[in-house]
């Protein structure tokens, strides 16, 4: 214990290996966050369950914290739902006649975002039988003008995309260019057409204004049965969405960065270590019985060394698709016989030449325990260093190999997310978030394990160390 | 003396050397035809110079190596060839004592750790016994207060220490021999005399036979009974200490005597006869007597030419020389 305390002590005085400390300390504590708050099942469920799940979320959204840096606010998502009932939300289903009810449904939200919403959709649930509910919707602009949207008949689960009505668009765009007396000549979407002002700005995406102010969609409409209820629920979408944005199936790109922190450091110091631990064992085996066994290893060590480690991964990962942790195994299993098993048999070599290892034979221990008790712990201190530094090369394994689409495709991890980014065009679309949040934790992983790694080594090998 | 504890016989140990892939096979022959008898309680000196093929012995006999040929035969039951397993009782009947103390403990062990291993080995699995002989083999080896020790590495000890330790360790097992392989030769001059001390009193009170090896003759006088000279893989005189000492007939054994720094001041001026030349090569020993490159008695044509046999030139004093033959 107290050579761990002193350890830790001459570890701090290298300032690289306390920020590696320290970012490695604040991973855990994102990993343990990641577990509590969202078990590894609910996750992976999330993750896969699709738009159905994500209803209510923007798609590709950025992070909500971009507006404290910009003048320019982005806006948020506004869901008005009439089975929560809140201010703003208001239905009403008045029986006219026996078999007729009226349906007034009506939302109201204030809208002071500098930006356009990303899209609108309605969606409406109903428990008619056989007469199908016929509905319009309306739509007031704070200066008090209203637009008839559409007029629809819903079936019992529908929804109504008022941003993908490209008639309606057509419609919108001759008022507004009627009002203003000049024609609006580019792809104008929707939701430009119904926030923006309508004056010369509106000629040019560029220099488009958003009316800001209280906004109303109403929907009136006819039940054609009685004790029918009807729900509707209107979205418009914002362009921002929690502490990291959203992907194009619009998920939340928060769970697979939490999740990415216990799957990244678990995937990197189990092969790490696992690894160091098997080679080191081979080759104490190898060194100590000489002969055939020592033959066997060897011969079997320089065939895997010849084996191309990546090119083989890409061809049993085409060929079976697995989840992560198979992944893990089949790394560990082509990494045991590497070059690592060379350099453990080498120092073995030599250390089962020292008189302690004779002397435990003089007293009759067995070859497996002088393997384990005698020759494996006299270099242990010295592969620490090592080893933490190849943590950052699993990291970094296992993200390559999800960007070069092997990895696994159910499981949130950094990866996965840089290959989403990457099939998607995030950056030729400009949503640079997309790429950069992943990376930043991959780069932060890495590098606070090979900083750490430095300054071990420097202590455990006291040749390397600074005066 | 009864039935003797260890008897040796023609022992051979052969280190077997090849040089490249097709290169000629061929031998070191570290060990080359050696018998001893050690009785039980009894101490012996095994004396000779670096390379002569002594420390193997000791090895060998510990059944560290594979013996080549011969036979070495414990309490009347022939070990020479045994297996692993049933060498077990064989580990525990006997204890080495190695050269260099820091290196013959491991280094990251207590010395608590390093004195249980023994015990976990041959079974004793009662935690309780475990530290009652650990205890016992400390005070044994005079390591006190023994809380002071006890937790401690190897690094933290001073090398007579670290010695103690060693041989509290090769006692442990409360053995019937130990093979001491030049135990104080790395310590400091003002330890070496407490180790040697040490060993004599633990052989008394364990009743235990020492097989001590050594290059110093000067040492050997403190406890051994029998000594026995080794040049070049081959014993070539024996006899008890004291005979030994007085009356030297080897040519060797004499110049061996000759080397002992002498504490009178009044022969400071004399010369001393240091045989010259080095030891011989043992994968090409000399033809005839392995000695007669340096022999101060060489005799051309009776030397060289064949080698001489071990001949009791007075009771119990063996002599392998042409000049007593």
């Amino acid at each position: 214990m107290s050579t761990f305390k002193q350890t830790l002590r001459q570890l701090l005085i290298y300032k690289s290996a306390l920020i590696g400390l320290i970012i490695i300390i604040i991973l855990v504590g994102i990993s343990i966050y990641a577990i509590l708050a969202i078990p590894y099942d609910e996750a992976t469920k999330l993750w896969r369950a699709g738009e159905k799940y994500w209803l209510e979320s923007p798609r590709n959204a950025l992070p909500s914290w971009i507006n404290i840096f910009s003048s320019k606010k982005m806006p948020e998502t506004i869901v008005l739902d009439t089975k929560k009932p809140k201010p703003g939300v208001s239905k009403a289903i008045i029986p006219v006649a026996e078999k007729f009810s009226n349906i007034k449904v009506e939302f109201s939200f204030n809208y002071e975002y500098d930006d356009f919403p990303s899209e609108i959709n309605i969606f409406f649930e109903s428990n008619h039988t056989a007469s199908v509910p016929k509905l319009t919707v309306y739509w007031v602009k704070p200066d008090g003008e209203e637009i008839i949207l559409a007029n629809l008949l819903i079936s019992k689960d529908d929804r109504y995309y008022i941003s993908n009505d490209e008639k309606l668009a057509r419609e919108l765009k001759n008022i507004i260019s009627k009002k203003i007396n000049k024609t609006i000549d580019y792809e104008a979407p929707i939701t430009l057409l119904l926030f923006a002002q309508e004056d010369a700005g509106i000629l040019s995406p560029d220099t488009v204004k958003v009316m800001k102010g209280n906004y109303k969609l109403w929907i009136d409409g006819i039940i054609f049965e009685t004790n029918v209820n009807l729900d509707a629920k209107l979205v418009v979408y914002g362009k921002v969405y929690g502490w990291a944005g959203t992907d194009h199936l619009r998920r939340d790109l928060g769970i697979a960065l939490l999740w990415g922190a216990p799957i990244a450091l678990s995937f990197g110091v189990t092969a790490s270590v696992s690894i160091a631990l098997i080679q080191m064992f081979i080759g104490a085996v190898s060194a100590w019985f000489r002969g055939i066994t020592d033959n066997i290893v060897q011969r079997i060590t320089e065939i895997f060394m010849v084996i191309p480690f990546l090119p083989i991964l890409i061809m049993i990962s085409t060929f079976y698709k697995f989840n992560i942790w198979v992944l893990l195994v089949v790394v560990i299993a082509l990494t045991i016989f590497g070059g690592g098993v060379k350099n453990y048999r080498a120092m073995f070599l030599q250390i089962k030449e020292f008189p302690y290892v004779e002397a435990s034979r003089a007293y009759g221990a067995s070859n497996l325990r002088i393997v384990l008790y005698y020759l494996i712990p006299k270099v242990l201190p010295t592969i620490i260093p090592s080893m933490v530094l190849s943590v950052a090369d699993f990291v970094f394994l296992e993200a390559a190999l999800a960007i070069l689409g092997l990895g696994d495709p159910l499981t949130p991890t950094w990866g996965k997310i840089i290959d989403d980014a990457y099939s998607n065009g995030a950056l030729y679309k400009g949503l640079y978030y997309w790429v950069l949040e992943p990376s930043v934790m991959l780069a932060a992983a890495s590098l606070s394990f090979a900083m750490l790694g430095f300054a071990l080594d420097k202590i455990f090998n006291p040749k390397l160390k600074e005066i | 003396m009864s039935s003797p504890l260890l008897h040796v016989e023609n022992l051979k140990e052969y280190f077997e050397i090849r040089r490249g892939l097709f290169g000629k096979r061929g031998y070191v022959k570290a060990v080359d035809g050696v018998s001893l008898t050690l009785a039980g309680r009894e101490a012996i000196s095994i004396v000779g110079e670096s390379g002569c093929g002594k420390t193997t012995l000791g090895k060998t006999i510990l059944r560290l190596y594979e013996p080549t040929d011969g036979k070495i035969i414990f309490r009347g039951k022939d070990i020479t060839h045994l297996g692993w397993k049933e060498l077990k009782w064989y580990r525990r009947e006997t204890g080495l004592v190695q050269q260099d103390p820091f290196g013959a403990l491991p280094p990251f062990m207590t010395v608590k750790r390093i004195l249980e291993e023994p015990l976990i080995i041959h079974g004793i699995k009662d935690r309780k016994e475990r530290e009652e002989r650990i205890y016992k083999a400390l005070e044994g080896v005079k390591l006190t207060p023994i809380e002071d020790f006890i937790n401690k590495y190897p690094h933290m000890l001073s090398g007579g220490q670290q010695q103690r330790l060693v041989i509290a360790r090769s006692i442990i097992l409360e053995p019937k021999m130990i093979v001491a392989d030049e135990p104080v030769s790395m310590l400091d001059a003002s330890v070496r005399i407490e180790i040697l001390k040490l060993l004599q009193d633990l052989q008394t009170r364990y009743d235990l036979s020492v097989m001590y090896i050594t290059h110093d003759l000067s040492t050997t006088r403190y406890f051994s009974e029998r000594i026995y000279i080794m040049y070049a893989a081959h014993i070539v005189e024996s006899a008890e200490t004291k005979e030994l000492l007085v009356n030297p007939l080897h040519p060797y054994t004499r110049a061996l005597l000759n080397v002992i720094p002498d504490p009178d001041p009044s022969n400071r001026f004399l010369i001393k006869e240091v045989p010259t030349g080095e030891p011989p090569n043992l994968i090409n020993p000399p033809t005839g007597c392995r000695f007669n490159p340096r022999c101060p008695n060489f005799m051309k044509g009776i030397c060289d030419a064949k080698e001489p046999s071990l001949i009791e030139a007075s009771k119990g004093h063996y002599v392998k020389c042409w000049l007593y033959g």
